[in-house]
Protein backbone atom coordinates (compact mmCIF):
# COMPACT_ATOMS: atom_id res chain seq x y z
CA UNK A 1 0.00 0.00 0.00
CA UNK A 2 1.20 3.48 -0.76
CA UNK A 3 2.30 5.53 2.20
CA UNK A 4 0.87 8.66 0.62
CA UNK A 5 -1.52 8.71 -2.29
CA UNK A 6 -2.61 11.86 -4.05
CA UNK A 7 -5.82 11.62 -6.10
CA UNK A 8 -6.83 14.35 -8.54
CA UNK A 9 -5.43 16.93 -6.12
CA UNK A 10 -5.68 20.62 -7.00
CA UNK A 11 -3.93 22.81 -4.46
CA UNK A 12 -5.43 26.10 -3.40
CA UNK A 13 -2.93 28.75 -4.47
CA UNK A 14 -4.34 32.27 -4.02
CA UNK A 15 -4.90 34.21 -7.27
CA UNK A 16 -4.50 31.09 -9.38
CA UNK A 17 -7.59 30.25 -11.37
CA UNK A 18 -6.82 26.73 -12.41
CA UNK A 19 -4.20 24.12 -11.77
CA UNK A 20 -3.41 20.71 -13.06
CA UNK A 21 -4.77 17.90 -10.91
CA UNK A 22 -1.98 15.84 -9.35
CA UNK A 23 -2.33 12.07 -9.06
CA UNK A 24 0.61 10.16 -7.73
CA UNK A 25 1.59 7.61 -5.11
CA UNK A 26 4.55 7.75 -2.80
CA UNK A 27 5.63 4.26 -1.86
CA UNK A 28 7.69 3.24 1.17
CA UNK A 29 11.36 3.76 0.38
CA UNK A 30 10.83 6.52 -2.16
CA UNK A 31 12.35 9.98 -2.00
CA UNK A 32 10.42 12.60 -3.95
CA UNK A 33 11.76 16.03 -4.77
CA UNK A 34 9.45 18.93 -5.59
CA UNK A 35 11.03 21.51 -7.90
CA UNK A 36 9.67 24.79 -9.10
CA UNK A 37 10.27 28.53 -9.09
CA UNK A 38 9.24 30.83 -6.23
CA UNK A 39 5.48 31.00 -5.82
CA UNK A 40 4.77 27.84 -7.81
CA UNK A 41 2.98 26.32 -4.81
CA UNK A 42 5.60 23.97 -3.36
CA UNK A 43 4.96 24.97 0.24
CA UNK A 44 1.20 25.03 -0.35
CA UNK A 45 1.44 21.48 -1.70
CA UNK A 46 3.32 20.22 1.36
CA UNK A 47 0.91 21.97 3.75
CA UNK A 48 -2.03 20.48 1.85
CA UNK A 49 -0.50 17.00 2.08
CA UNK A 50 -0.02 17.53 5.84
CA UNK A 51 -3.68 18.51 6.19
CA UNK A 52 -2.86 22.04 7.28
CA UNK A 53 -4.91 23.55 4.46
CA UNK A 54 -7.75 22.23 2.40
CA UNK A 55 -7.22 21.39 -1.26
CA UNK A 56 -9.41 23.01 -3.90
CA UNK A 57 -10.27 19.56 -5.17
CA UNK A 58 -9.18 15.98 -4.80
CA UNK A 59 -8.09 13.76 -2.00
CA UNK A 60 -5.02 12.71 -0.04
CA UNK A 61 -4.78 9.18 1.35
CA UNK A 62 -2.41 8.34 4.18
CA UNK A 63 -1.71 4.61 4.38
CA UNK A 64 -4.90 4.08 2.39
CA UNK A 65 -7.11 6.25 4.56
CA UNK A 66 -8.43 9.69 3.59
CA UNK A 67 -6.47 12.43 5.33
CA UNK A 68 -9.62 14.44 5.97
CA UNK A 69 -11.09 11.57 8.01
CA UNK A 70 -8.09 11.27 10.34
CA UNK A 71 -7.72 13.21 13.59
CA UNK A 72 -4.88 15.71 13.86
CA UNK A 73 -3.13 13.57 16.44
CA UNK A 74 -3.33 10.48 14.28
CA UNK A 75 -1.94 12.45 11.33
CA UNK A 76 0.91 13.75 13.50
CA UNK A 77 1.87 10.20 14.45
CA UNK A 78 2.20 9.25 10.79
CA UNK A 79 3.35 12.37 9.06
CA UNK A 80 5.98 14.95 10.03
CA UNK A 81 6.57 18.33 8.43
CA UNK A 82 9.80 20.34 8.45
CA UNK A 83 8.63 23.93 8.07
CA UNK A 84 10.42 26.42 5.89
CA UNK A 85 10.05 29.25 8.38
CA UNK A 86 9.53 29.19 12.10
CA UNK A 87 8.26 31.65 14.65
CA UNK A 88 9.85 32.23 18.02
CA UNK A 89 7.07 32.76 20.51
CA UNK A 90 8.55 32.46 23.94
CA UNK A 91 12.12 31.59 24.86
CA UNK A 92 12.77 27.85 24.81
CA UNK A 93 15.87 25.69 24.95
CA UNK A 94 17.03 23.44 22.14
CA UNK A 95 16.22 20.30 24.15
CA UNK A 96 12.69 21.48 24.98
CA UNK A 97 12.13 22.28 21.32
CA UNK A 98 13.20 18.83 20.14
CA UNK A 99 10.99 17.25 22.82
CA UNK A 100 7.80 18.81 21.47
CA UNK A 101 8.16 16.23 18.69
CA UNK A 102 6.87 13.69 21.23
CA UNK A 103 3.61 15.59 21.63
CA UNK A 104 1.46 13.33 19.42
CA UNK A 105 2.73 10.24 21.23
CA UNK A 106 1.91 11.29 24.79
CA UNK A 107 -1.49 11.30 26.46
CA UNK A 108 -2.81 14.50 27.96
CA UNK A 109 -1.74 13.76 31.53
CA UNK A 110 1.60 12.20 30.60
CA UNK A 111 4.87 13.99 31.22
CA UNK A 112 7.77 13.39 28.86
CA UNK A 113 9.60 10.34 30.20
CA UNK A 114 13.13 8.99 29.99
CA UNK A 115 12.44 7.26 26.69
CA UNK A 116 11.19 10.48 25.10
CA UNK A 117 14.25 12.31 26.37
CA UNK A 118 16.51 9.61 24.89
CA UNK A 119 14.81 9.93 21.51
CA UNK A 120 15.24 13.70 21.59
CA UNK A 121 18.90 13.46 22.65
CA UNK A 122 19.59 10.91 19.91
CA UNK A 123 17.92 13.16 17.33
CA UNK A 124 19.93 16.19 18.47
CA UNK A 125 23.12 14.13 18.24
CA UNK A 126 22.17 12.86 14.77
CA UNK A 127 21.76 16.45 13.57
CA UNK A 128 24.95 17.55 15.30
CA UNK A 129 23.25 20.03 17.64
CA UNK A 130 23.51 18.02 20.87
CA UNK A 131 26.20 20.36 22.20
CA UNK A 132 23.62 23.18 22.01
CA UNK A 133 20.96 21.37 24.05
CA UNK A 134 20.85 23.92 26.88
CA UNK A 135 21.01 26.99 24.61
CA UNK A 136 17.99 29.18 23.89
CA UNK A 137 16.73 28.74 20.34
CA UNK A 138 16.82 32.50 19.83
CA UNK A 139 20.62 32.43 20.20
CA UNK A 140 21.18 29.87 17.40
CA UNK A 141 22.36 30.56 13.88
CA UNK A 142 20.04 29.96 10.94
CA UNK A 143 21.68 26.66 10.06
CA UNK A 144 21.57 25.44 13.66
CA UNK A 145 17.86 26.27 13.83
CA UNK A 146 17.29 24.38 10.61
CA UNK A 147 19.01 21.30 12.01
CA UNK A 148 16.98 21.65 15.22
CA UNK A 149 13.75 21.71 13.17
CA UNK A 150 14.79 18.47 11.46
CA UNK A 151 15.80 16.95 14.81
CA UNK A 152 12.33 17.80 16.14
CA UNK A 153 10.69 15.85 13.30
CA UNK A 154 13.16 13.01 13.84
CA UNK A 155 12.01 12.95 17.49
CA UNK A 156 8.44 12.85 16.20
CA UNK A 157 9.44 9.69 14.27
CA UNK A 158 6.87 9.85 11.43
CA UNK A 159 6.46 7.30 8.63
CA UNK A 160 6.08 10.10 6.09
CA UNK A 161 8.51 13.00 5.97
CA UNK A 162 7.47 16.23 4.29
CA UNK A 163 10.39 18.64 4.25
CA UNK A 164 10.17 22.20 2.97
CA UNK A 165 13.63 23.14 1.76
CA UNK A 166 15.39 21.04 4.40
CA UNK A 167 18.83 22.30 3.33
CA UNK A 168 18.01 25.99 3.85
CA UNK A 169 20.79 27.86 5.66
CA UNK A 170 22.95 24.73 5.85
CA UNK A 171 26.64 24.58 4.99
CA UNK A 172 27.76 22.04 2.38
CA UNK A 173 28.64 19.37 4.90
CA UNK A 174 25.36 19.61 6.73
CA UNK A 175 23.39 19.75 3.46
CA UNK A 176 24.87 16.39 2.59
CA UNK A 177 24.32 15.05 6.11
CA UNK A 178 20.63 16.05 6.06
CA UNK A 179 20.07 14.52 2.62
CA UNK A 180 21.78 11.33 3.83
CA UNK A 181 19.48 11.30 6.86
CA UNK A 182 16.37 11.63 4.65
CA UNK A 183 17.67 8.92 2.30
CA UNK A 184 18.26 6.69 5.32
CA UNK A 185 14.71 7.30 6.53
CA UNK A 186 13.43 6.19 3.13
CA UNK A 187 15.72 3.15 3.10
CA UNK A 188 14.14 2.10 6.39
CA UNK A 189 10.73 1.97 4.71
CA UNK A 190 9.47 5.50 5.26
CA UNK A 191 8.42 7.89 2.52
CA UNK A 192 10.02 11.27 1.92
CA UNK A 193 8.88 14.27 -0.09
CA UNK A 194 10.86 17.50 -0.04
CA UNK A 195 10.88 20.85 -1.77
CA UNK A 196 14.28 21.80 -3.09
CA UNK A 197 15.84 24.71 -4.91
CA UNK A 198 19.12 22.94 -5.55
CA UNK A 199 18.81 20.90 -8.75
CA UNK A 200 22.01 19.06 -8.00
CA UNK A 201 20.84 17.86 -4.59
CA UNK A 202 17.60 16.75 -6.23
CA UNK A 203 19.50 14.92 -8.96
CA UNK A 204 21.79 13.25 -6.45
CA UNK A 205 19.36 12.25 -3.68
CA UNK A 206 15.81 11.98 -5.05
CA UNK A 207 14.47 9.02 -6.99
CA UNK A 208 11.29 10.79 -8.17
CA UNK A 209 10.67 14.40 -9.08
CA UNK A 210 7.59 16.60 -9.26
CA UNK A 211 7.95 19.77 -11.31
CA UNK A 212 5.54 22.56 -10.44
CA UNK A 213 5.19 25.40 -12.96
CA UNK A 214 4.07 28.86 -11.91
CA UNK A 215 0.92 28.63 -14.08
CA UNK A 216 -0.27 25.54 -12.19
CA UNK A 217 0.93 22.98 -14.71
CA UNK A 218 2.89 20.06 -13.33
CA UNK A 219 4.69 16.93 -14.40
CA UNK A 220 6.15 14.12 -12.38
CA UNK A 221 7.93 10.80 -12.67
CA UNK A 222 11.17 8.94 -12.02
CA UNK A 223 14.17 11.20 -11.69
CA UNK A 224 16.01 10.32 -14.88
CA UNK A 225 12.94 10.93 -16.99
CA UNK A 226 12.40 14.33 -15.42
CA UNK A 227 15.95 15.70 -15.54
CA UNK A 228 15.66 16.98 -19.10
CA UNK A 229 17.67 20.20 -19.44
CA UNK A 230 15.11 21.86 -21.72
CA UNK A 231 12.28 21.12 -19.28
CA UNK A 232 14.29 22.44 -16.34
CA UNK A 233 15.22 25.60 -18.26
CA UNK A 234 11.55 26.18 -18.98
CA UNK A 235 10.68 25.52 -15.34
CA UNK A 236 12.92 28.27 -14.01
CA UNK A 237 13.17 30.51 -17.05
CA UNK A 238 16.92 30.15 -16.69
CA UNK A 239 19.58 28.82 -19.04
CA UNK A 240 21.51 25.88 -17.67
CA UNK A 241 24.81 24.27 -18.52
CA UNK A 242 24.92 20.53 -17.97
CA UNK A 243 27.94 18.45 -17.10
CA UNK A 244 28.38 14.94 -15.91
CA UNK A 245 30.27 13.96 -12.79
CA UNK A 246 30.54 10.32 -11.69
CA UNK A 247 27.84 9.40 -14.18
CA UNK A 248 25.30 11.85 -12.72
CA UNK A 249 24.18 15.11 -14.33
CA UNK A 250 25.20 18.42 -12.80
CA UNK A 251 23.38 21.65 -13.62
CA UNK A 252 24.95 25.08 -13.47
CA UNK A 253 23.00 28.27 -14.24
CA UNK A 254 24.66 30.39 -16.94
CA UNK A 255 24.06 33.90 -18.16
CA UNK B 1 10.56 20.52 31.09
CA UNK B 2 11.45 16.88 31.39
CA UNK B 3 12.70 15.20 34.48
CA UNK B 4 12.24 18.37 36.46
CA UNK B 5 9.53 17.99 39.00
CA UNK B 6 6.86 20.65 38.97
CA UNK B 7 6.30 20.42 42.68
CA UNK B 8 9.24 22.20 44.39
CA UNK B 9 8.54 25.64 42.84
CA UNK B 10 4.79 25.21 43.34
CA UNK B 11 5.24 24.17 46.97
CA UNK B 12 7.49 27.19 47.57
CA UNK B 13 4.92 29.52 45.99
CA UNK B 14 2.13 27.93 48.03
CA UNK B 15 4.09 28.53 51.25
CA UNK B 16 4.70 32.17 50.33
CA UNK B 17 1.00 32.52 49.54
CA UNK B 18 0.03 31.04 52.89
CA UNK B 19 2.41 33.40 54.68
CA UNK B 20 0.91 36.37 52.81
CA UNK B 21 -2.61 35.27 53.79
CA UNK B 22 -1.60 34.95 57.46
CA UNK B 23 0.10 38.34 57.32
CA UNK B 24 -2.98 39.98 55.79
CA UNK B 25 -5.17 38.51 58.53
CA UNK B 26 -3.02 39.91 61.35
CA UNK B 27 -2.51 43.40 59.88
CA UNK B 28 -5.18 46.10 59.91
CA UNK B 29 -6.87 48.87 61.87
CA UNK B 30 -6.72 46.55 64.89
CA UNK B 31 -3.46 44.61 64.81
CA UNK B 32 -3.69 40.99 65.88
CA UNK B 33 -0.86 38.65 66.84
CA UNK B 34 -0.41 35.19 65.36
CA UNK B 35 -1.40 33.90 68.82
CA UNK B 36 -4.77 35.68 68.46
CA UNK B 37 -5.26 34.09 65.05
CA UNK B 38 -4.34 30.66 66.40
CA UNK B 39 -6.80 31.10 69.26
CA UNK B 40 -9.58 31.85 66.77
CA UNK B 41 -8.60 28.87 64.64
CA UNK B 42 -8.95 26.65 67.72
CA UNK B 43 -12.41 28.08 68.35
CA UNK B 44 -11.36 30.36 71.19
CA UNK B 45 -10.40 34.04 71.31
CA UNK B 46 -12.41 37.17 72.01
CA UNK B 47 -15.69 37.73 70.13
CA UNK B 48 -14.19 40.88 68.58
CA UNK B 49 -11.22 38.93 67.26
CA UNK B 50 -13.53 36.22 65.98
CA UNK B 51 -15.69 38.67 64.05
CA UNK B 52 -12.69 40.56 62.75
CA UNK B 53 -10.95 37.44 61.50
CA UNK B 54 -13.71 35.10 60.42
CA UNK B 55 -16.18 37.60 58.99
CA UNK B 56 -14.00 40.41 57.70
CA UNK B 57 -10.37 39.64 57.08
CA UNK B 58 -10.34 35.99 56.05
CA UNK B 59 -13.10 36.29 53.43
CA UNK B 60 -11.55 39.44 52.04
CA UNK B 61 -8.04 37.96 51.90
CA UNK B 62 -9.32 34.79 50.26
CA UNK B 63 -11.26 36.86 47.73
CA UNK B 64 -8.10 38.86 46.99
CA UNK B 65 -6.14 35.64 46.54
CA UNK B 66 -8.75 34.17 44.19
CA UNK B 67 -9.07 37.33 42.09
CA UNK B 68 -5.30 37.72 41.78
CA UNK B 69 -4.99 34.08 40.72
CA UNK B 70 -7.81 34.37 38.17
CA UNK B 71 -6.29 37.48 36.61
CA UNK B 72 -2.77 36.02 36.41
CA UNK B 73 -3.96 32.75 34.85
CA UNK B 74 -6.16 34.67 32.38
CA UNK B 75 -3.17 36.82 31.44
CA UNK B 76 -0.90 33.81 30.96
CA UNK B 77 -3.52 32.17 28.71
CA UNK B 78 -3.95 35.26 26.54
CA UNK B 79 -0.19 35.51 26.17
CA UNK B 80 0.00 31.94 24.87
CA UNK B 81 -2.96 32.51 22.57
CA UNK B 82 -1.44 35.64 21.05
CA UNK B 83 2.16 34.45 21.37
CA UNK B 84 2.81 37.88 22.76
CA UNK B 85 4.16 38.29 26.29
CA UNK B 86 2.53 41.72 26.48
CA UNK B 87 -1.08 40.59 26.07
CA UNK B 88 -3.60 40.49 28.89
CA UNK B 89 -7.40 40.33 29.19
CA UNK B 90 -7.63 44.05 29.94
CA UNK B 91 -5.79 44.98 26.78
CA UNK B 92 -8.27 42.83 24.83
CA UNK B 93 -11.39 44.58 26.06
CA UNK B 94 -12.68 41.76 28.27
CA UNK B 95 -12.76 43.82 31.44
CA UNK B 96 -14.22 46.77 29.50
CA UNK B 97 -17.12 44.59 28.40
CA UNK B 98 -17.59 43.25 31.92
CA UNK B 99 -17.52 46.75 33.39
CA UNK B 100 -20.08 48.05 30.89
CA UNK B 101 -22.33 45.10 31.75
CA UNK B 102 -22.02 45.76 35.48
CA UNK B 103 -22.49 49.51 35.14
CA UNK B 104 -25.55 49.07 32.94
CA UNK B 105 -27.16 46.85 35.60
CA UNK B 106 -26.34 49.41 38.27
CA UNK B 107 -27.67 52.26 36.16
CA UNK B 108 -30.92 50.35 35.80
CA UNK B 109 -31.04 50.15 39.60
CA UNK B 110 -30.57 46.38 39.69
CA UNK B 111 -28.39 44.72 42.27
CA UNK B 112 -26.61 41.61 43.43
CA UNK B 113 -26.79 38.62 41.15
CA UNK B 114 -28.06 40.67 38.20
CA UNK B 115 -24.89 42.78 38.27
CA UNK B 116 -22.79 39.62 38.30
CA UNK B 117 -24.74 38.08 35.44
CA UNK B 118 -24.65 41.29 33.48
CA UNK B 119 -20.87 41.59 33.91
CA UNK B 120 -20.46 38.02 32.67
CA UNK B 121 -22.66 38.79 29.69
CA UNK B 122 -20.61 41.90 28.96
CA UNK B 123 -17.33 39.97 29.06
CA UNK B 124 -18.64 37.27 26.73
CA UNK B 125 -20.15 39.79 24.34
CA UNK B 126 -16.72 41.38 24.18
CA UNK B 127 -15.15 37.97 23.60
CA UNK B 128 -17.45 37.15 20.72
CA UNK B 129 -17.06 40.61 19.23
CA UNK B 130 -13.26 40.57 19.35
CA UNK B 131 -12.78 36.97 18.27
CA UNK B 132 -15.50 37.13 15.63
CA UNK B 133 -14.23 40.34 14.10
CA UNK B 134 -10.60 39.23 14.25
CA UNK B 135 -11.43 36.00 12.44
CA UNK B 136 -13.23 38.08 9.84
CA UNK B 137 -12.87 36.69 6.36
CA UNK B 138 -10.55 33.93 7.42
CA UNK B 139 -7.05 35.27 7.74
CA UNK B 140 -6.56 35.27 11.46
CA UNK B 141 -3.38 36.58 13.03
CA UNK B 142 -2.40 37.41 16.59
CA UNK B 143 -1.65 41.01 15.65
CA UNK B 144 -5.11 41.35 14.14
CA UNK B 145 -6.69 39.92 17.30
CA UNK B 146 -4.62 42.25 19.45
CA UNK B 147 -5.56 45.31 17.37
CA UNK B 148 -9.23 44.35 17.36
CA UNK B 149 -9.09 43.92 21.14
CA UNK B 150 -7.40 47.26 21.67
CA UNK B 151 -9.97 49.07 19.52
CA UNK B 152 -12.91 47.31 21.20
CA UNK B 153 -11.40 48.15 24.61
CA UNK B 154 -11.23 51.81 23.59
CA UNK B 155 -14.88 51.61 22.54
CA UNK B 156 -15.88 50.17 25.92
CA UNK B 157 -13.89 52.96 27.58
CA UNK B 158 -16.01 55.55 25.76
CA UNK B 159 -19.24 53.77 26.73
CA UNK B 160 -18.10 53.70 30.38
CA UNK B 161 -17.40 57.44 30.34
CA UNK B 162 -20.79 58.08 28.75
CA UNK B 163 -22.55 56.00 31.40
CA UNK B 164 -20.76 57.81 34.21
CA UNK B 165 -21.69 61.18 32.69
CA UNK B 166 -25.37 60.17 32.45
CA UNK B 167 -25.74 58.44 35.81
CA UNK B 168 -27.30 60.14 38.85
CA UNK B 169 -24.84 61.33 41.47
CA UNK B 170 -25.94 58.91 44.18
CA UNK B 171 -25.02 55.90 42.04
CA UNK B 172 -21.55 57.18 41.15
CA UNK B 173 -19.55 55.82 44.13
CA UNK B 174 -20.80 52.26 43.56
CA UNK B 175 -19.99 52.54 39.87
CA UNK B 176 -16.53 53.91 40.44
CA UNK B 177 -15.87 50.77 42.52
CA UNK B 178 -16.04 48.72 39.36
CA UNK B 179 -13.61 50.91 37.56
CA UNK B 180 -10.85 51.10 40.15
CA UNK B 181 -11.01 47.69 41.72
CA UNK B 182 -11.84 47.33 45.39
CA UNK B 183 -12.16 44.17 47.43
CA UNK B 184 -14.17 45.66 50.27
CA UNK B 185 -17.37 45.06 48.31
CA UNK B 186 -16.74 41.40 47.60
CA UNK B 187 -19.39 39.37 49.35
CA UNK B 188 -18.04 35.83 49.40
CA UNK B 189 -14.70 34.40 48.29
CA UNK B 190 -16.01 30.94 47.44
CA UNK B 191 -17.21 31.30 43.80
CA UNK B 192 -13.92 32.80 42.52
CA UNK B 193 -11.86 30.33 44.59
CA UNK B 194 -13.87 27.40 43.27
CA UNK B 195 -13.51 28.65 39.68
CA UNK B 196 -9.76 29.12 40.12
CA UNK B 197 -9.32 25.58 41.39
CA UNK B 198 -11.58 24.12 38.70
CA UNK B 199 -9.78 25.93 35.89
CA UNK B 200 -6.35 24.93 37.18
CA UNK B 201 -7.46 21.29 37.15
CA UNK B 202 -9.03 21.67 33.69
CA UNK B 203 -5.87 23.27 32.30
CA UNK B 204 -3.43 20.67 33.59
CA UNK B 205 -4.11 18.13 30.81
CA UNK B 206 -4.01 20.94 28.23
CA UNK B 207 -0.61 22.15 29.40
CA UNK B 208 1.52 20.40 26.81
CA UNK B 209 -0.83 21.38 23.99
CA UNK B 210 -0.48 24.98 25.14
CA UNK B 211 3.31 24.61 25.06
CA UNK B 212 3.06 23.51 21.44
CA UNK B 213 0.55 26.29 20.67
CA UNK B 214 3.08 28.84 21.93
CA UNK B 215 5.18 27.88 18.90
CA UNK B 216 2.54 28.95 16.43
CA UNK B 217 -0.69 27.42 15.14
CA UNK B 218 0.84 25.73 12.06
CA UNK B 219 3.56 24.01 14.08
CA UNK B 220 0.94 23.02 16.68
CA UNK B 221 -1.38 21.58 14.03
CA UNK B 222 1.50 19.65 12.50
CA UNK B 223 2.18 18.10 15.90
CA UNK B 224 -1.39 16.95 16.38
CA UNK B 225 -3.09 19.85 18.20
CA UNK B 226 -6.65 20.75 17.20
CA UNK B 227 -5.78 24.40 16.96
CA UNK B 228 -9.11 26.13 16.44
CA UNK B 229 -11.00 24.42 19.31
CA UNK B 230 -8.02 24.99 21.62
CA UNK B 231 -7.89 28.68 20.69
CA UNK B 232 -11.59 29.04 21.46
CA UNK B 233 -11.16 27.16 24.74
CA UNK B 234 -8.33 29.44 25.83
CA UNK B 235 -10.23 32.56 24.89
CA UNK B 236 -13.48 31.48 26.55
CA UNK B 237 -11.71 30.31 29.71
CA UNK B 238 -9.74 33.56 29.91
CA UNK B 239 -13.02 35.46 29.47
CA UNK B 240 -14.74 33.49 32.23
CA UNK B 241 -11.80 34.05 34.57
CA UNK B 242 -11.73 37.76 33.83
CA UNK B 243 -15.50 38.10 34.20
CA UNK B 244 -15.41 36.35 37.58
CA UNK B 245 -12.50 38.52 38.74
CA UNK B 246 -14.20 41.72 37.61
CA UNK B 247 -17.52 40.81 39.23
CA UNK B 248 -15.74 40.05 42.51
CA UNK B 249 -13.44 43.03 42.73
CA UNK B 250 -13.91 45.39 39.79
CA UNK B 251 -11.17 46.23 37.29
CA UNK B 252 -7.74 45.44 38.68
CA UNK B 253 -5.02 45.99 36.13
CA UNK B 254 -1.50 44.69 35.63
CA UNK B 255 -1.76 41.46 37.65
CA UNK B 256 -2.44 39.52 34.46
CA UNK B 257 0.42 41.23 32.69
CA UNK B 258 3.20 41.32 35.25
CA UNK B 259 2.81 38.06 37.15
CA UNK B 260 3.11 35.63 34.19
CA UNK B 261 5.91 37.68 32.70
CA UNK B 262 7.98 37.58 35.90
CA UNK B 263 7.33 33.88 36.47
CA UNK B 264 8.47 33.10 32.93
CA UNK B 265 11.74 34.90 33.58
CA UNK B 266 12.37 32.68 36.62
CA UNK B 267 10.66 29.35 35.87
CA UNK B 268 10.90 29.03 32.07
CA UNK B 269 7.92 28.60 29.82
CA UNK B 270 6.34 25.22 30.51
CA UNK B 271 2.63 26.02 30.83
CA UNK B 272 2.12 22.99 33.07
CA UNK B 273 4.24 24.83 35.63
CA UNK B 274 3.47 28.45 34.72
CA UNK B 275 -0.32 28.24 34.95
CA UNK B 276 -0.58 26.88 38.53
CA UNK B 277 2.36 29.10 39.50
CA UNK B 278 0.40 32.09 38.14
CA UNK B 279 -2.60 31.13 40.26
CA UNK B 280 -0.43 31.07 43.40
CA UNK B 281 1.78 34.09 42.68
CA UNK B 282 -1.08 36.24 41.34
CA UNK B 283 -3.10 35.43 44.45
CA UNK B 284 -0.17 36.27 46.72
CA UNK B 285 0.49 39.57 44.94
CA UNK B 286 -3.12 40.71 45.22
CA UNK B 287 -3.36 39.70 48.90
CA UNK B 288 -0.32 41.86 49.64
CA UNK B 289 -1.57 44.72 47.45
CA UNK B 290 -4.97 44.63 49.17
CA UNK B 291 -3.33 44.60 52.61
CA UNK B 292 -1.40 47.71 51.56
CA UNK B 293 -4.58 49.25 50.17
CA UNK B 294 -6.42 48.97 53.46
CA UNK B 295 -3.50 49.88 55.77
CA UNK B 296 -1.51 52.61 54.00
CA UNK B 297 -3.86 55.45 54.94
CA UNK B 298 -5.99 53.55 57.49
CA UNK B 299 -8.76 53.94 58.46
CA UNK B 300 -9.37 55.18 54.88
CA UNK B 301 -9.02 52.52 52.15
CA UNK B 302 -7.45 52.85 48.75
CA UNK B 303 -8.86 50.98 45.73
CA UNK B 304 -6.54 48.00 45.25
CA UNK B 305 -6.44 48.69 41.51
CA UNK B 306 -4.50 51.84 42.30
CA UNK B 307 -1.89 49.86 44.23
CA UNK B 308 -1.43 47.20 41.52
CA UNK B 309 -1.18 49.92 38.87
CA UNK B 310 1.35 51.87 40.93
CA UNK B 311 3.41 48.69 41.36
CA UNK B 312 2.68 47.37 37.89
CA UNK B 313 3.40 50.38 35.71
CA UNK B 314 7.06 50.82 36.70
CA UNK B 315 7.65 47.05 36.72
CA UNK B 316 6.11 46.69 33.30
CA UNK B 317 8.01 49.64 31.86
CA UNK B 318 11.22 48.18 33.25
CA UNK B 319 10.50 44.79 31.67
CA UNK B 320 9.68 46.44 28.35
CA UNK B 321 12.89 48.47 28.53
CA UNK B 322 14.90 45.34 29.31
CA UNK B 323 13.31 43.33 26.49
CA UNK B 324 14.81 45.67 23.84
Amino acid sequence: MSRLEIRELVIDVPERRSGQALSLSIEPGQVWGVLGPNGAGKTTLLHTLAGLRAPRAGQVLVDGRPLAALGRRQVARTLGLVFQDRQDGFPATVRETALIGRHPWLSAWQMEGGEDLQLAEAALARLDVDHLAERLVSTLSGGERQRLAIATVLTQAPQIWLADEPTNHLDLHHQTAVMALLAEQAAEGRAVMMCLHDLNLAARWCDHLLLLYPDGEACWGPRDAMLVPAALEALYGQRLATAEIDGAPVFVPVR
Amino acid sequence: MPRRSLWPPLAALALVGLAALLFSVTVGSAALSLADVWAVVRGEGSPLARTLILELRVPRSLAAFAVGGLLAVAGALMQVLLRNPLADPYVLGLSGGASVGALAAMLAGLGGAVITGSAFAGAFLSTLLVFGLAHGTGSWTPSRLLLTGVVVAAGWGAVITLMLALSPAERLPGMLYWLMGDLSYSRTPWPPLALLLLICLLLMPLGRSLNVMARGPLQAAALGVNVRPLEWTIYLVASALTAMAVTTAGSIGFVGLVVPHMLRLVLGNDQRLILPACALAGGTLLVLADTLARTLIAPEQLPVGVITALLGVPTFLYLLYRSR
